[in-house]
């Protein structure tokens, strides 16, 4: 197997997405090829670190004032409709 | 030919209940359906946009687009995925009025750059978290992400930030699977690559910047 056919790969060996025998091939090649393991490393880690970073989390006061701008567009919106059926 | 079709209701989801309840009129209902997912479609929209008060607007336009179509969603995907696909659509109108000068679309940027097979490659050790604190992170992570077309971004953060699967976030975008397959692939290598010139660089004693 060739790194870029590793690469290839990639995303379905992170996802835990091959069939056995192509994992088995992805894992033999990691085996012995010490730049596609820590690309495949490295790229996991961008994926935990971005998963669990928190960024943009919604403030507790912003959520507020939006959830109650949401609902009284919704209600204006229900009374402006002409009730169906 | 006799149908085999099993009579077994399929059992309602929590979110379809509620989904229900907001359809035949109760607001309540649908004001749990906020509660639930406005802090993810926030961070989807601020990672679409990149701006806050863009975000702000894409919740509240994307709620109340939800509220006033409910009659229209067909209950074959999960009301969350209908959501986050009227959600990105409003921001990435947002990120065209931005930026008229470039058409922001989904189906752009599938160019070949040539970001499959790294150059330089080495390890991340210590760990980031250990390298950085949390506000140095946090800004990293924040420019390495927005340098990203929209659309692998969108894909990336509908994957991997928001975990939704492929077949959801295939839905969501009104892509192909093999279309958020190699996007995927695309947006997960070039974060890599472009994290490794901060971690690499740190992690080999080359100074601070």
């Amino acid at each position: 197997m060739k790194c870029s056919e590793f690469l290839n790969e990639l995303t379905n060996y992170l996802d835990g997405a091959l069939d056995a025998r192509t994992k088995s091939e992805l894992d033999n090649h990691l085996a012995w090829c010490h730049n596609c393991y820590v690309v495949c490393d490295t790229t996991r880690k961008t994926i935990e670190i971005y998963h669990n970073s928190e960024l943009y989390e919604l403030p507790d006061d912003l959520r507020a004032r939006l959830e109650s701008a949401i609902m009284s567009k919704c209600c204006a919106h229900k009374k402006s409709e002409p009730p169906t059926s | 030919m006799s149908t085999i079709q099993p009579n077994i209701e399929q059992p309602v989801s929590e979110e379809m209940a509620l989904v229900r309840r907001a359809k035949r009129g109760d607001d309540q209902a649908f004001e749990e359906l906020v509660r639930r997912y406005d802090r993810n479609v926030f961070r989807i929209a601020q990672h679409i946009t990149q701006n806050r008060e863009d975000a702000e607007d894409v919740v509240q336009e994307a709620f109340l687009k939800a509220y006033s179509n409910l009659e229209k969603f067909q209950e074959q995907s999960k009301f969350y995925t209908w959501l986050v696909r009227i959600a990105v659509n409003e921001a990435l109108m947002k990120l065209r009025r931005r930026k008229p000068e470039r058409t922001v679309s989904l189906d752009e940027e599938v160019k070949t750059e040539d970001d499959s097979l790294p150059r330089e490659v080495a390890d991340w050790s210590p760990n980031p978290e250990q390298m950085y604190n949390q506000g140095e992170l946090r800004e990293i992570l924040t420019r390495t992400i927005q340098g990203l077309p929209a659309g692998f971004r969108t894909v990336f953060v509908l994957r991997d930030v928001e975990g939704l699967s492929t077949e959801e976030t295939a839905q969501a975008l009104e892509l192909s699977i093999p279309a958020v397959k190699s996007r995927l692939l695309r947006a997960r290598l070039q974060l890599r690559e472009r994290l490794n010139r901060f971690f690499q660089k740190r992690a080999s004693g080359d100074g601070d910047q």
